[in-house]
């Protein structure tokens, strides 16, 4: 045997494990973090953590290159140039919190609207939101407006809890998944985990989406839909199963609004449910004939027949309902053309649909008992699953499309059952059992409650007497009744126009908002910079919170640096967006792993703690003790000691002086110590029968109070039909006190629909095809997180840029070749990209990568980077505003139920580029940046 | 150590599943973040924050898009990394010996102290599978982690490629290709595993799994599968329509 | 193929260095005195020079010693040997021809025949990697052969000789490129085999890798226009081969000689940047490029 080198095969891997969070994205997997010489040297995914069980994405194992990143802000920063230049100081951290406290505490003592409150990414707002509520202003939400408040209010209002966080398919059961309008999804590794056991089983998977890209590339069947237009594709698979008596009747009896009486009188009930004296819905028992409480014991609820009292005629929902979708307007021949799906198709997919769901049905031997008291021998599912984002979410129709896919999973009785979709603790959580929202404010006082909740009427919103919106992003107004996540993205254009009301200080936190989160990016820069006749900003203070030189960070007064994720104490909460799993209820944290170091400047500090230090400099309830000194020394101090409800806290794990407390318990001071030892995360698992049919399980309903996630059973049925929604229709109709202006009333009318409605979108209802006849998208690179990926030396060289892939059929015909550019016209911006032909697309789609595309100057990125160079943002055709109509009015390029950012509505036009285009425009001026220029090369290693 | 070794009967190598992948690049960074800080010399990235950064990567994942006559396009994302050949050209027209096939497993390695860096194994190698690196100019490639699978400082379970651990698909499978019983060989049989470039004559002990068949889904009659269609396009009150099927329906519930 | 400076350099200029020496260790012209020392310094100069420009290619020169290991598998190696044995093996016979007037016929074939196998290997270099259609053919070594034999006759001032090696390795080139048009075709690697979906449907390119760059592009994967490739092949054939040829024929001197060899450096030049450039190495299909 020749000779041959003896490599070391036993390599010490590390000193030490340090087990954490990542925090790489908002996924929050698990994370070994690998040590050497006190030094991060190599990270992992954590084999024991419920999120990823070891699996590590690109972005979370490119963790080491975030870390050292030379984009870290380094200090405080006090801007000394013009806003939008970059040019700043540093200064000590006493007198950057010296100085927001001198401008924060006149606010709060004559008028705390006047502070706007906006997080992005974070993971933190019940504290923030905690925070902005003892501030006393109602302006604070964070960044779902513009992300998918479409889906977490669709799901809210119609089956008590939507995708993400809060649930998931039933991925070791499922036989048949749809997934719509999905590239990545904040579930980011699970779905890939889930996918992943889907292709094991050889269970078929199926892609709507118009790029055939990631999971669509893997689906077995690609359904290349027509941007916008999933609504009626959905509408027209129910057309075909209640056509083919293909729904689950059973389910629909006893776990839905289906047999509710709705009055079918016009006037001031019209659509409303028949109720009893105590309030209670009514439904027609058909051995009767007679109206009775929905719950009441031994009864068999009607779909079909409805009954009349006193004249008036009241027809069950489900009635409504199969009235509505099995009028031909939703037969396959007349949708297909629309959606562009063949009809044959449609009924393919219908047909497939039908067949798992009640031939392939799934039993567990699991005995039960619903919340009725009736005991059930076992749990039978319909193996049918689905999911949904941004697809169909960031539309202007997306809260209803999203509605009619619930519809759609509920009529087959997937929803809460083996084999289908399943809520994640603290949900299943229905409107009722959320706050409404608030914005009852005085000086010096805290707000009269929580900002955000779930409207259940007009009565709920926040209005003033002339109908004016309270609030400074006009959430919960007739612009937009149901925005349960506020409108981040009208923050600063409304914060500029002064309407409805001027604010004092801009508070941003996370969130790059000069640049790739808003619409219209370069008015947004304009807006930040513009000054008032004698020289003051339209927006007089911005201050903000960011760990990298962003964009954003150009335009603030006050910068107040971040640490990175593996230098502090962050807590995923219960109370917030918590890490469980449909199984299991489960939070973590996240504590440094490295302590912060930026060697010769004054350092950076966790933002949480920042934020506390300045509520106890203010003075804030909660924040400070009876003699004024700070209740809480830093953040880990909060999360182990603060307590929401008694005995309930930021983390549910360890309660109690002994630590044996889930959920509910004293606060332990050795808590963060039981949660590093056990991983960074606590996990307690549901009791099996309590495992499915959640919203109806006794043994759920217990074992949910018992853990603190409500105080008393919260059993409820899922609404097919949306009561809230029509008491809105009925003001827009002129019924009731609090009435819409009248140039809103036609769209309420329209849009605000009991049952799913699909109509276009608005940008396609006023485009006219010739002017702009393509649609415009962007899609997440797997390998980015939004605007921070590009900083990272090892996922930049992955995506660089923002090639425009363009279908083979525009490519074509617009005679586009290898090297070529284009030009991207919408009718208030032009933008220019390189483009890249791409076949496995919608026919009329151009598509992107959302959010590299990067301003000279930020991120510490050479000028000459092709993030800046050979990139651009489709955010500069997109305005928060559709063009005018000629009604003197400006309508909002949102959601009207929502005001969930219409991202994906947008329609361009399509040009090739004259020869001799090398760079992409529009190119802004660079950004000084507050750090120096990086080492050119980089090879790092921690040698021990 | 540059001519090949006998065959070896182990051939420790990566099945790929083509069918799974998503393109989401975790298998290449882990492998960078694994390989940065193990075997050798660091994976650079030269003008790394700059206007053409480049650095050293040992696998990558690759787009390709299929046009079909009769059905959709498709799309497969597709990773690629050493192949550890069996008659690895790579390895005899090195002219140190720093290339070798290892006797034991069949993986190939690069042992850099003596690599000169002349890069003649890179264009050797059909597969694209070797980097010279920028910084430390000597030959960097897939070790295929036997810095990990052998570690003896790694628990058990671990003791597997990074790439093939982080995977969150699970599309990247490791294990003995010599050994027809392996569960990898089994994937191979069952699934259509396949070589790249056979015509190259390099053997390659990687195999592919092939993407399955894509579109398929046929119409079935809707109506066989009811027993009592309900036929009707509108909810008349028609014993024959939706209402007649419904109310018979709730009978029998 | 990135056409490298330092491996053209070397590849020519060792090549005619290598080819001189054959002659002179055949003995074809057995010069003594002065003229031993300028061509011998000559052969030895050339062939010295291009292995320093080769060595700039190599990442670690510092370690070049190791190349001479692996001389009974790699053909880079076999050169390395080769190439210094022909050096050592003809040191004896240039000494005793400079100093002593004295060439040693023995050392001096042995020497031919070692620096006739140096070219021979510096051929196989390239011809055996199979990667490269274009190269991995019988076409390839007569080529550098020739060239360095060509080459060296007319540093050696063979007229005649030189003249009927220039006209075989024009028609090497030729051949040389004419059959390497059609090697990529013909080893039927294209990317349907190189991601084994080409039983799927037509397969392209999407999206490579990384938009960044990589080593495997910036040296493998060079595409030059095919029109500029004829071009060069015409500057190629005309200065490397039919000039030298022209001014071969005429009568014999030294400016003549000049002549044809600066004609004919230029034109190899061309020719091996084209035999680099216009090699298309099939990992570009992993990038939809050739
Ligand atoms: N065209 C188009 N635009 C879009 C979308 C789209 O699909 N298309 N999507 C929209 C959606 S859904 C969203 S959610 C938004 C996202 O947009 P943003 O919420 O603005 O997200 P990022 O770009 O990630 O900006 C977050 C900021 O947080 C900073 N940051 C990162 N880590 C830390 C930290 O640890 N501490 C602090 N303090 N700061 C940190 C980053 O440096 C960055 O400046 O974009 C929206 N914009
Ligand atoms: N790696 C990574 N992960 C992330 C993020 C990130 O930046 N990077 N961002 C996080 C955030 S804030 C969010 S909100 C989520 C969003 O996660 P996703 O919802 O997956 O986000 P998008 O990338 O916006 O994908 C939208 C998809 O919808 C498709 N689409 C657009 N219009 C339509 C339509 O009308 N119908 C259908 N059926 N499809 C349509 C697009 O083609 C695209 O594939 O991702 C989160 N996770
Ligand atoms: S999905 Fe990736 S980036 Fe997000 S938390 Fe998980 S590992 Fe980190
Ligand atoms: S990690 Fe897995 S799914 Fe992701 S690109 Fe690599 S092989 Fe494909
Ligand atoms: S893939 Fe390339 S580098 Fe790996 S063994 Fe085969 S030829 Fe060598
Ligand atoms: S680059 Fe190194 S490993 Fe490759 S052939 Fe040259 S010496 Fe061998
Ligand atoms: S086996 Fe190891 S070295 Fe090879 S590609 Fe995977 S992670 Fe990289
Ligand atoms: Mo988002």
């Amino acid at each position: 045997m020749p000779s041959q080198p003896a490599p070391d095969l036993s390599p010490q891997v590390s000193d030490e494990v340090r087990k954490t969070t990542c925090y790489m994205c908002a996924c929050r997997c698990g994370i070994d973090v690998h040590m050497k010489a006190g030094r991060v040297a190599y990270i992992e995914g954590n084999r024991d953590h419920p999120v990823n069980k070891g699996v590590l994405c690109a972005k979370g194992s490119a963790g080491i290159m975030q870390h050292l990143s030379p984009a870290r802000l380094r200090a405080p920063l006090k801007r000394v140039g013009p806003r939008g230049s970059g040019e700043f100081k540093e200064i000590s951290w006493e007198e950057a919190l010296q100085l927001a406290t001198d401008w924060l505490k006149p606010l709060r003592d004559t008028a705390p609207e006047k502070l706007a409150f906006f997080t992005g990414r974070d993971q933190s707002q019940s504290f923030t939101g905690w925070w902005a509520q003892a501030f006393g202003t109602p302006n604070w939400a964070a960044h779902g407006g513009f992300c998918s408040v479409n889906m977490a209010a669709a799901g809210i209002y119609t089956m008590g809890g939507s995708f993400w966080e809060f649930g998931q398919p039933d991925w070791d059961r499922t036989k048949l998944f749809l997934l719509f309008g999905v590239a990545e999804d904040h579930d980011s590794n699970p779905i890939k985990m889930g996918l992943g056991k889907l292709k094991a089983r050889g269970a078929r998977v199926i892609g709507v989406n118009p790029i055939r890209s990631g999971y669509n590339a893997i689906a077995d069947d690609w359904v290349g839909i027509t941007p916008g237009t999933d609504g009626l594709f959905i509408l027209s698979l129910v057309h075909e199963l209640l056509r083919a008596g293909k729904i689950d009747l059973n389910y629909l009896i006893r776990y839905t609004n289906a047999p509710y009486l709705v009055n079918a009188h016009d006037g001031a009930e019209k659509g409303l449910f028949l109720r009893d004296d105590a309030g209670k819905p009514l439904v027609r028992d058909r051995r009767t004939g007679r109206a009775v409480a929905w719950d009441s014991p031994d009864i068999a609820p009607d779909l079909a027949n409805g009954i009349e009292i006193g004249g008036v005629t009241h027809l069950p929902v489900f009635r409504h309902l199969a009235d509505r979708y099995l009028s031909p307007d939703y037969a396959p021949e007349a949708v297909a053309k629309r959606c562009g799906i063949a009809p044959a198709r449609i009924r393919a997919i219908a047909a497939e649909i039908a067949r798992v769901a009640f031939e392939e049905e799934i039993t567990i031997n699991q005995p039960w008992t619903d919340f009725r008291g009736v005991k059930h021998a076992t749990m039978t599912g319909r193996p049918v699953a689905m999911h949904a984002m941004r697809g169909v979410s960031a539309h202007s129709n997306g809260f209803q499309t999203a509605r009619a896919l619930h519809m759609l999973q509920i009529l087959i009785g997937s929803v809460e059952t083996p084999g289908g979709f399943r809520f994640k603790p603290p949900y299943p959580k229905p409107p009722e059992a959320h706050p409404r929202p608030h914005a009852g404010h005085s000086p010096g006082q805290p707000l009269d409650g929580p900002q955000l909740g779930y409207p259940l009427g007009p009565e709920h919103l926040l209005i003033d007497d002339q109908g004016q919106p309270k609030r400074i992003d006009k959430a919960f107004s007739w612009d937009a009744p149901l925005s349960a996540h506020g409108l981040m993205h009208m923050v600063i254009s409304n914060a500029h126009a002064g309407d409805p009301y001027e604010i004092d200080t801009l508070f941003l936190y996370m969130a790059n908002m000069a640049w790739n989160s808003s619409m219209n990016t370069s008015a947004v820069m304009d807006m930040l910079t513009d000054q008032n006749e004698d020289g003051s900003y339209k927006i007089p203070r911005i201050i903000y919170s960011d760990a990298y030189s962003s964009e954003m960070v150009a335009f603030a007064d006050l910068i107040l640096p971040d640490t990175t994720y593996l230098e502090r104490h962050d807590c995923i909460s219960l109370l917030d967006r918590p890490i469980c799993e449909a199984e299991a209820l489960a939070d973590s944290i996240r504590w440094p792993v490295v302590a912060p170091d930026r060697p010769g400047h004054e350092g950076v500090r966790p933002f949480q703690s920042v934020l506390l230090d300045l509520g106890a400099r203010l003075g804030l309830p909660g924040m400070v003790r009876e003699d004024g000194t700070p209740k809480f020394k830093d953040y880990a101090d909060y999360i182990t000691n603060h307590e929401r409800r008694p005995g309930v806290g930021p983390l549910a794990g360890f309660r109690g002086a002994d630590g044996t407390g889930k959920g509910r318990g004293s606060p332990n001071p050795d808590q963060i110590a039981r949660y590093i030892e056990n991983g960074g995360f606590w996990i307690d698992h549901i009791p099996q029968e309590a495992q499915f049919f959640k919203p109806w399980n006794a043994a759920y309903q217990d074992w949910a109070v018992s853990r603190g996630l409500y105080d008393s059973p919260q059993p409820y049925v899922f609404n097919l039909y949306v009561e809230p929604l029509r008491k809105f229709q009925l003001a827009a109709e002129g019924h009731g006190h609090r009435q819409p202006p009248d140039h809103l009333r036609a769209r309420l009318a329209e849009t605000m629909d009991p049952l799913p409605v699909w109509y276009p979108t608005f940008t396609d209802a006023i485009t006219d095809r010739a002017d702009y006849p393509i649609h415009a998208l962007t899609q997440r690179p797997m390998a980015h997180y939004h605007s921070w990926g590009s900083q990272n030396a090892w996922l930049r060289q992955i995506h660089g840029h923002t090639p425009l892939y363009v279908s083979g059929s525009l490519w074509a015909q617009h005679g586009f070749a290898e090297g070529d550019w284009a030009i991207l016209t919408s009718p208030h911006g032009r933008i220019t990209l390189p483009v890249v032909r791409m076949d496995a697309l919608n026919a009329h789609t151009v598509w992107t990568w959302n959010a590299i595309a990067k301003r000279r100057g930020a991120w510490a990125l050479n000028d000459q980077a092709p993030e800046a160079m050979k990139s651009s943002l489709l955010n500069h055709l997109i305005h928060e505003l559709l063009p005018p109509k000629g009604d003197g009015l400006r309508w909002a390029n949102s959601d009207p139920i929502t005001g969930q950012a219409a991202w994906y509505d947008l329609r361009v036009k399509l040009e090739k580029a004259p020869a001799g285009q090398s760079i992409s425009y529009p190119a802004h001026k660079a950004q000084s940046s507050p750090l120096p220029a990086p080492a050119r090369d980089l090879a790092h290693q921690v040698k021990e | 150590m540059t001519t090949l070794p006998p065959p070896s009967t182990r051939k420790l190598g990566l099945v790929i599943d083509l069918d799974t992948c998503v393109g989401c690049h975790a298998c290449v960074i882990s492998c960078k973040g694994w390989n940065t800080e193990n075997y050798g010399a660091p994976l650079s990235d030269m003008d790394a924050y700059g206007a053409q950064p480049e650095g050293t990567f040992l696998n990558r994942v690759h787009s390709f898009e299929v046009t079909r006559d009769a059905a959709p396009p498709m799309v497969v994302h597709f990773p690629k990394s050493c192949l550890h050949c069996d008659d690895a050209p790579c390895v005899t027209v090195c002219p140190t010996g720093a290339s070798y096939k290892r006797v034991e497993d069949g993986i190939v390695l690069v042992n850099e102290t003596d690599c000169i860096g002349c890069g003649l194994c890179a264009w050797a190698c059909p597969y694209g599978a070797r980097e010279m690196d920028g910084a430390e100019k000597v030959m960097k490639k897939c070790t295929l982690c036997v810095d990990r699978i052998y570690n003896e400082n790694l628990p058990e379970r671990d003791r597997e490629p990074a790439c093939v651990r982080t995977c969150p698909a699970g599309a990247r499978h490791f294990g003995d290709l010599g050994d027809p019983q392996s569960a990898v060989s089994q994937l191979v049989f069952e699934r259509g595993g396949f070589d790249l470039m056979p015509e190259q004559g390099t053997r390659p002990v990687n195999k592919y799994l092939p993407p399955r068949g894509r579109d398929t889904l046929q119409m079935p009659d809707l109506a066989s599968l009811c027993e009592t269609p309900a036929t009707s396009q509108t909810a008349d009150t028609q014993a024959s329509g939706f209402l007649g099927w419904l109310d018979r329906a709730l009978e029998k519930l | 193929m990135h056409p490298a400076p330092s491996l053209i350099l070397f590849t020519v200029l060792s090549g005619m260095g290598f080819g001189l020496l054959v002659w002179l260790g055949l003995g074809l012209r057995a010069p003594t005195g002065l003229a031993a020392f300028i061509l011998f310094g000559l052969g030895y100069g050339l062939a010295g020079a291009g292995l320093i420009a080769a060595a700039f290619h190599l990442g670690h020169p510092e370690r070049a010693l190791k190349a001479f290991s692996q001389w009974r598998s790699s053909w880079l190696s076999r050169e390395a040997v080769l190439s210094a044995a022909t050096l050592a093996v003809m040191a004896p016979h240039a000494a005793a021809s400079v100093f002593m007037d004295m060439p040693l016929p023995l050392l001096g074939w042995l020497g031919a025949a070692l620096a006739l196998a140096t070219i021979f290997a510096t051929a196989m270099i390239y011809a055996q990697i199979r990667a490269v259609p274009r190269w991995h053919h019988w076409s390839t070594p007569p080529v550098f052969v020739l060239a360095a034999l060509a080459g060296g006759a007319v540093l050696a001032a063979q007229q005649t000789l030189a003249l009927w090696l220039m006209l075989a390795l024009g028609l090497a080139m030729i051949v040389h490129w004419v059959l390497g048009d059609q090697r990529f075709a013909l080893a039927r690697s294209d990317t349907g085999t190189a991601t084994g979906l080409g039983r799927l449907g037509r397969v392209r390119l999407l999206e490579p890798p990384h938009s960044g760059r990589n080593y495997l592009l910036r040296e493998m994967v060079h595409v030059v226009g095919r029109k500029h490739a004829r071009k060069l092949r015409v500057i190629a054939l005309v200065l490397g081969v039919v000039l030298p040829v022209i001014v071969l024929l005429l009568p014999a001197g030294y400016v003549i000689v000049l002549i044809a060899l600066l004609a004919h450096i230029a034109g190899m030049l061309a020719q091996r940047w084209l035999f680099f450039a216009e090699a298309e190495h099939v990992v570009g299909l992993y990038y939809g490029k050739r």
